[in-house]
């Protein structure tokens, strides 16, 4: 093995180390934080009403190339009544809390990771702590929570904004029958199903809010280290729920 | 991370004879410390004493570890070896309870104020008392208002971070410091970046708190001219060690080589105004080449 | 403090939608979960009994000619004829249908869901909001249909090798 890429696997050795004391760290902390709602309340408005616009408009449009592209498909094999099935399915399982990681990754991912960054580069989070505040509590907590909180309420409303996405295309543009679709719908879809796209869902969150809220945490005290600790965020937490999610998909099957 | 585990001593017994120093209790005591970043030393057997009610100044050029003794002192990291103690406790040794618990007993302001940007001015010097008490939203407001009145910015109360200037921001931070009333106050470079009205505002702050509180003030500053005016003992550090201390007349009185280049702000002295580098002229034919 | 309270708007509104997508999700998707009809289709009530009703779902479109004139609101179990009951709710455009068409429960395309097609009949007299569908025919159920053929299959086939032993 080259050295660099020995020094990449060390790294990436290191940083899941950090990561994993950071999570118990963080999750020691969770609970003395629930002490302060209003702070977690705060960071749920900030993960999660804040993307509701990016969360709902993507969703509009997933659904809706989803009822074309179904569409066209069970078009082949005559079989579009199946529209309904194929789209909340796809939408359930997958593309609703995958998709939804991913933006989520984007929007409220980089965020937390480069106001933390900024806090740790201000001094802020040493005055925390030499105020006899652990800032593990004040600051990375309620906003782990947050985003635990917030992802499995923007997942459904993602999903549920695709499923009429996929209607709409479905259903008035292409004539599926509007009954055939949500009944054929509802008898494909098991409560199984809604239970496997919640829990992919808290997963994703609790993994992209613990990864956001560490890059932040641990970032370099300077714009270009904020700015690379921002990266990181986008980087690891897609490829960790993309992992996961093959993970989880095979344990539900 | 090795800990100089020595028993623990209520008092602090002074041994150093500090002229200028009267018999009062040594509130802060760094004996013997060492300290490196990597291989780079910081510290290599540092010895330091603050005393009750005084202002101590450390002083000495960039790069001196004035920031990492800051450290040392709240118990942020801890020292390769030797003691730091402070209310006679080593800082190194104490568990996390019993550190904050020490910590609510200090007050620090930092360098650019540290201020947290999500709250305005009033709630930033609130902070420390909602988090440590529960008392009534009235008493906190009063308690509030008089350390803001004390460094001046009552009015600015309703401010955003954002929105003050430097100085100011210092000044909310210094309330923010005190606002728990705490028995020793460690200032990070409270000079730095100031126009001369801010900085004098701040000198007659730190000068006022000590006086009207109590406070026992530890000021690291490389401001010597400043700091000589309110200090009542300095100390110079420079290579990791103190070089020299006393009061700022007997520091200004000295003949050191180091001390007088400090105090004079001269390039040639002790201390190199070149980093390390090899022969210039050698160098130069290298290019040529 | 009035930033305080839009920031509690924001995130209550935001939390009330969320949980309501997963009340959605979870109840009104899966086959087992609760059921709210969420839009009432306007028209007149007819029912129909069959036989059996397979894989019929409510929801179901009502078709005449292959052109949707209504949907199944309901289905039920009549213990008086032990036949499955449907209502099926017809658009008011559509108000001249026979008394005496017949209901039959089709499959759209080889993997669609179950219909039901009506054939109108003759008579001048037409279906009324509460009139009954006499003449039906149940569904198909692909497997007793796959059933059928295999066992007519396996006869055969014994029967040729066996030497026609058996014949009808």
């Amino acid at each position: 093995m080259s050295n660099g890429a020995r020094a990449g696997v060390l790294e990436l050795v290191r940083k899941t180390g950090e990561t994993g004391v950071f999570f118990v760290r963080l999750l020691a902390a969770c609970i003395p934080a629930l002490s302060r709602p209003r702070l977690i309340i705060a960071q749920i408005y900030n993960a999660g009403a804040r993307s509701l616009i990016i969360i709902m408009l993507s969703g509009l449009f997933t659904g809706m190339v989803l009822g074309l592209q179904f569409y066209d498909v069970l078009n082949r094999f005559g079989a579009t009544e199946a529209l309904g099935t194929a789209v909340a399915l796809a939408l359930l399982k997958e593309l609703g809390p995958v998709l939804t990681a991913l933006l989520f990754a984007g929007r409220a991912g980089t965020a937390l990771t480069s106001e933390i960054g900024l806090m740790r580069a201000t001094d802020q989070l040493t005055a925390m702590d030499v105020m006899a505040v652990d800032p593990i509590r004040h600051v990375a907590a309620p906003r782990f929570l947050g985003g635990l909180i917030a992802m499995p309420l923007l997942t459904a409303i993602f999903t549920v904004v695709g499923l009429f996405g996929a209607q709409l295309i479905g259903v008035q543009f292409l004539g599926v029958d509007h009954g055939i679709f949500w009944s054929q719908a509802q008898s494909a879809v098991a409560l199984k199903d809604v239970t496997e796209g919640v829990v992919k869902s808290i997963v994703f969150g609790a993994v992209v809010s613990l990864i956001a809220v560490n890059e932040g945490y641990h970032s370099e005290p300077t714009a270009e280290g904020i700015g690379r600790a921002t990266t990181r965020t986008v980087v690891a937490s897609s490829v960790m729920t993309l992992l996961l999610d093959y993970v989880l998909t095979a344990i539900f099957l | 991370m090795s800990r100089q585990n020595e028993d623990e001593r209520p008092r602090v017994s002074d041994s150093q004879s500090n002229p200028g120093a009267d018999a009062a209790e040594a509130v802060i005591d760094v004996r013997g410390v060492h300290y490196a970043i990597g291989d780079r030393p910081i510290f290599a057997g540092l010895d330091l004493t603050v005393k009750r009610g005084l202002i101590t100044a450390v002083m000495g050029p960039s790069g001196t570890g004035k920031t990492t003794l800051l450290r040392l002192i709240t118990g942020e990291i801890y020292a390769g070896s030797g003691r730091v103690a402070v209310f006679g406790r080593d800082v190194g040794t104490l568990t996390s309870r019993e550190l904050y618990a020490t910590r609510r007993r200090m007050g620090v302001l930092f360098q650019n104020g540290a201020l947290l940007t999500d709250l305005d001015v009033y709630e930033n010097v609130a902070f420390p008392v909602r988090e440590h008490t529960d008392l009534p939203e009235s008493l906190i407001r009063k308690l509030v208002l008089t350390k803001l009145e004390a460094v001046g910015l009552r009015g600015a109360a309703e401010l955003m971070p954002a929105e003050l200037s430097g100085g100011m921001a210092r000044r909310v931070a210094l309330a923010r410091a005190i606002v728990t009333d705490p028995e020793i106050l460690i200032y990070d470079e409270p000079f730095v970046g100031l126009d001369p009205i801010s900085l004098g505002v701040i000198l007659r702050l730190v000068k006022q708190m000590n006086d009207a509180l109590k406070i026992t003030s530890v000021v690291v500053s490389h401001d010597v001219h400043e700091i000589a005016t309110i200090a009542d003992y300095s100390y110079l550090l420079s290579d990791g060690k103190v070089v020299a201390s006393g009061t700022p007349a007997e520091l200004a009185r000295s003949d050191s080589a180091t001390v007088r280049q400090f105090m004079t702000g001269g390039a040639e002295g002790p201390v190199r105004f070149h980093y390390p580098a090899p022969d210039y002229a050698e160098e130069l034919m290298e290019v040529a080449r | 403090m009035r930033a305080n309270r839009s920031l509690e708007i924001g995130t209550g509104l935001f939390v009330l939608l969320g949980f309501a997508a997963l009340l959605f999700l979870s109840m009104q998707l899966p086959a087992n979960g609760l059921k709210f009809s969420f839009q009432k289709p306007i028209g007149y009530d007819v029912t129909a009994q069959f036989d059996n009703i397979g894989d019929l779902k409510v929801g179901a479109p009502v078709r005449m000619a292959g052109v949707r004139i209504g949907q199944v609101t309901k289905i039920d179990f009549d213990t008086n004829t032990e036949r499955a009951k449907v209502w099926l709710r017809i658009n008011p455009r559509f108000n001249q249908i026979p008394a005496d068409s017949s209901a039959a429960i089709d499959t759209e395309g080889l993997l669609g869901g179950q219909y039901i097609a009506i054939s109108p009949g003759a008579m001048p007299t037409y279906l009324t909001n509460g009139s009954q569908i006499l003449e039906t025919q149940s569904a198909l159920v692909l497997e007793n249909l796959i059933n059928k053929f295999f066992a007519t299959e396996a006869n055969k086939s014994h029967g040729s090798g066996g030497g026609a032993k058996e014949s009808k």
